[in-house]
């Protein structure tokens, strides 16, 4: 295939990756060659390895390698599975084919490689991403769920048949799909000044109809609950490629604010993967405080929301800003949480006019 | 209002209480009666080593009610045959028999065959027919009987004597009764087949009312050794016994009348056992008292020193018979039997003979099959209330690795001279705790043979499985990697296939 001559960022990346499979496979027929059974190392994700770096802020893995072996009895279907999907992963990205989760788990049925489940399935692609180092949006490889985003962005696709096309993400009203085709794009042009993350849909399309993204010059992106990574992914890059800064608006309770600081530094789950969080996000509510200082509507916390309160309290990623240790103890204190639309008690445009302007500005 | 007290007789006395012989209903009589007259043939058989030889027919001959129907049975043998005087009353009067001695033989008293005879006669209201020769004479006699129930009596309808040409030897009853085949008929082929598992060396064929047969042919012609008679041993002695035999005695003083009446009583042992009781070994047993008598019955039950009785009165089947049987019936992947010591309960001797059998023909049942027989006999009633089913019921098998859905039987034999049944029926074994011991001690002993088996099994199962799994996967992750390395050739990995089994079977 001919590749665009473009030192871009996406398809030096997919250069890179493809390279990283192959590699792989050579290792491995290579050793095969030499009649020994061919073993592959990995860092280990067990929780004793997952430590918080301070310095990239998010969790990363340690020193401790596994290795697998097609030689133990209970590694080489395992190793198999990884083989098959380094090789179907190698054809998704040659062939600029996309994929789901679910959709490999039927595909391996079709070289008699099977899986007894979605999670083993799950379990060795998240093999492949740590011996690689790549994560399965890398391989063409996406989870079901979709998030999306509007506003004064224009993109070049690169995939088949859209290559070199051009589109403003605002040109449809209910935000453009952060899927397969939008995160292979190159960033063309734009004119906004920051990006508004938002925790829910139903609050993402308010913004749009309140006409956010010219009031406060911003590209709009609906996180849809805990964002997925192709999101999070693609928020860094727009830090990264743009320097855009990032606001986050979540609901004000403890699994609102950490689906903020999963964006912000990471999550356990993805130690074993890197440039997937935005350390320089920012999160700019709702926090217990704005409950306080706006007399919003309120539910009371629960033993659930609490527990987890003290659970992050103690995370490592709660201590490098004061703000998260400040929030979580006026949660404790109040009791209470309220949700995003809690701001409608004051008119549907409050939130809007009133309370984003002062949370961009910056109140700490 | 005067009382009226009358005698009756043994015969007439089983007539009204038919139930505890076991003819409760049709069709268990005609279950019962065919067990009953098999036995005796198996009996008559094996006292004189014979192999046996047994034919059954059951033959429709009428309607009798809704539900029953009139049935011949005939029942013919190749065993030792019965003298023409002793036939009119070993067929015709309850309680008389050759039976009344202290060895192990299959019925108790020669009382079943007598029942079936005096069940088919209330029923049918017909004679029976016994034609017999011992072999040893050229004549066969052949008498039609009844039994006069209230006096206990045979009644000679007919008596014909016919030449022996062929010598041959056996005997052939043939008589008429009520009961439901279609009914009874799951366990009487059960019976046969059982019967053929614990007779190994016996030819057994059953003609059924619809013509159907059903043969069960010897594997062998070994026999196990024919009991012995023996004494009585001083644990099982009761008054009663102790009097007849102080009546019968020619002994003149005590030494005398324990060693020679009673069983591994010697002269040290009889002397020890004198002093024990403070009894003097002059003193001349006939001159004891009541109450010395009874005192002896409590001292020969309290003395600990009496040796055991030993089990020369017991045939049991022993190991080869019982591998024999079982695998001429069932013939299992897998089979282990295993015969106690002898032991004893309350002065009886006893052997247990356990087999256990897995896999092959043994039907998956989703528990264990138990195969209970007691002197040779099939138990098929009753499971649950047997001491063999508990004691199996209770075991750990999870030690031994046997899981409750594998095809796994268990057959389980005692002998004895005085099989301890529950009820008369001998449908199933009392739990004393001397015979618990002995089969649990026995089911152990194979339990344990069949974990071992069952490890190994497991163990090679392992290693085809293992070894499927790499042949199953290497292939794989040549191609894989081949393919993903750019590469034409598949790189060879029979070597590695053949590290993985030599790995296995040094393992």
């Amino acid at each position: 295939m001919v590749q665009k001559n473009s030192k871009s960022s996406i398809v030096e990346r997919q250069k890179q990756v493809v390279s990283s499979l192959k590699k792989l496979g050579t290792d491995i027929y290579n050793q095969l060659d030499k009649g020994v059974f061919p073993t592959i190392n990995m860092p280990s994700r067990s929780t004793e390895n997952i430590n918080y770096d301070p310095n990239s802020r998010q969790y990363i893995l340690g020193d401790r390698v596994v290795s697998r072996s097609a030689r133990n009895i209970r590694h080489v279907k395992p190793f198999t599975q990884l083989a098959w999907c380094a090789l179907f992963s190698n054809e998704l990205t040659t062939k600029k084919k996309t994929s789901t989760l679910r959709d490999v788990y039927y595909s391996a049925q079709a070289y008699e490689m099977t899986f007894t489940d979605q999670q083993e399935s799950n379990n060795i692609i998240t093999d492949l991403e740590t011996v690689t180092g790549f994560s399965r949006e890398d391989f063409h490889i996406f989870p079901e769920e979709r998030s999306a985003i509007f506003g004064d962005l224009t993109i070049g696709y690169t995939v088949p048949g859209y290559e070199g096309k051009q589109l403003n993400l605002t040109s449809h009203p209910d935000g453009v799909l952060i899927g397969p085709a939008l995160t292979s794009s190159e960033f063309i042009s734009t004119k906004a000044d920051k990006v508004i993350a938002i925790e829910k849909g139903a609050l993402f399309t308010r913004f749009i109809e309140e006409n956010v993204h010219n009031k406060h010059n911003s590209l709009l992106i609906s996180c849809g609950g805990q964002a997925p990574r192709q999101t999070r992914s693609f928020i860094r890059r727009l830090k990264e490629e743009l320097n855009l800064p990032v606001y986050i608006f979540t609901d004000g309770d403890p699994w609102g604010m950490h689906i903020a600081q999963v964006i912000i530094s990471g999550s356990a789950n993805a130690a074993h993967l890197r440039d997937l969080n935005t350390p320089d996000a920012v999160w700019s509510g709702v926090w217990a405080s704005d409950i306080i200082d706006y007399k919003l509507p309120t539910d009371p916390l629960d033993e659930v929301d609490i527990k987890r309160l003290y659970e992050l309290q103690k995370d490592p990623r709660y201590q490098n800003d004061p703000l998260w240790q400040r929030e979580i103890k006026t949660f404790l204190k109040i009791k209470k949480k309220a949700e995003q639309e809690a701001f409608s008690r004051y008119g549907l445009t409050y939130i809007v006019d009133e309370y984003l302007p002062r949370k961009l500005e910056g109140k700490k | 209002m005067a009382q009226t007290f009358e005698e009756i007789s043994a015969s007439d006395f089983f007539y009204r209480n038919r139930d505890i012989a076991g003819f409760t209903n049709p069709s268990r009589a005609i279950f019962v009666a065919i067990r009953e007259i098999v036995e005796n043939s198996l009996d008559a058989a094996e006292s004189q080593k014979i192999p046996p030889d047994v034919f059954v027919r059951l033959s429709f001959e009428a309607e009798a009610t809704k539900d029953t129907q009139i049935y011949k049975l005939h029942v013919e043998d190749n065993g030792c045959g019965i003298p023409p005087r002793f036939i009119p009353s070993a067929f015709g009067q309850i309680l008389f028999g050759s039976k009344y001695k202290l060895k192990q033989t299959r019925g108790t008293f020669g009382l079943g065959g007598k029942m079936a005879l005096l069940y088919g006669q209330i029923t049918t209201h017909q004679s029976a027919t016994i034609t017999s020769s011992t072999g040893d004479t050229n004549k066969i006699y052949q008498f039609k009987l009844m039994i006069d129930i209230q006096r206990n009596r045979p009644i000679i309808i007919d008596r014909k004597v016919m030449i022996n040409k062929d010598g041959w030897r056996g005997t052939i009853i043939e008589f008429t009764l009520e009961g439901d085949y279609l009914r009874s008929m799951p366990k009487i082929l059960e019976y046969f087949k059982q019967t053929a598992m614990v007779n190994p060396y016996a030819n057994l064929t059953f003609v059924d009312p619809k013509g159907r047969l059903y043969k069960f042919i010897r594997v062998t012609t070994d026999m196990p050794e024919p009991p012995k008679e023996t004494l009585p041993h001083p644990y099982g002695v009761d008054v009663e016994l102790l009097q007849r035999v102080i009546a019968m005695t020619d002994c003149t003083n005590m030494l005398d009348f324990l060693r020679r009446h009673f069983h591994r009583v010697g002269e040290i042992t009889a002397q020890k056992f004198l002093e024990f009781s403070t009894l003097s070994p002059t003193k001349n047993p006939k001159k004891l008292s009541h109450e010395e008598i009874v005192r002896l019955t409590q001292n020969l039950k309290k003395y600990k020193d009496f040796l055991p009785p030993d089990a020369s009165c017991l045939s049991p089947l022993g190991e080869d018979l019982l591998r024999a049987g079982i695998v001429k019936e069932l013939y299992p992947e897998y089979l282990v039997v295993h015969q106690r010591k002898p032991s004893t309960y309350a002065g009886h001797p006893f052997i247990i003979e356990m087999g256990i059998a897995y896999g092959g023909g043994v039907p998956k049942t989703g528990g264990f099959v138990i195969y209970r027989f007691a002197n040779r006999i099939p138990l098929l009633y009753d499971e649950a209330s047997d001491v063999s089913f508990r004691v199996i019921n209770s075991m750990n098998w999870r030690r031994y690795k046997v899981a409750p859905d594998m095809p796994i039987a268990i057959v389980v034999h005692i002998c004895s001279t005085k099989v301890p049944y529950k009820t008369v029926g001998k449908e199933f074994i009392a739990d004393r705790a001397e015979v618990r011991r002995e089969v649990a001690n026995a089911l152990r002993e194979v339990a344990r043979q069949l974990g071992h088996f069952l490890t190994r099994q497991e163990h090679v199962d392992r290693e085809k499985k293992r070894i499927s799994i790499f042949s199953k996967y290497l292939p794989r992750i040549a191609q894989f990697s081949a393919m993903l390395a750019g590469k034409e050739r598949i790189p060879d990995i029979e070597k590695l296939l053949k590290s993985v089994q030599k790995y296995g079977a040094e393992e």
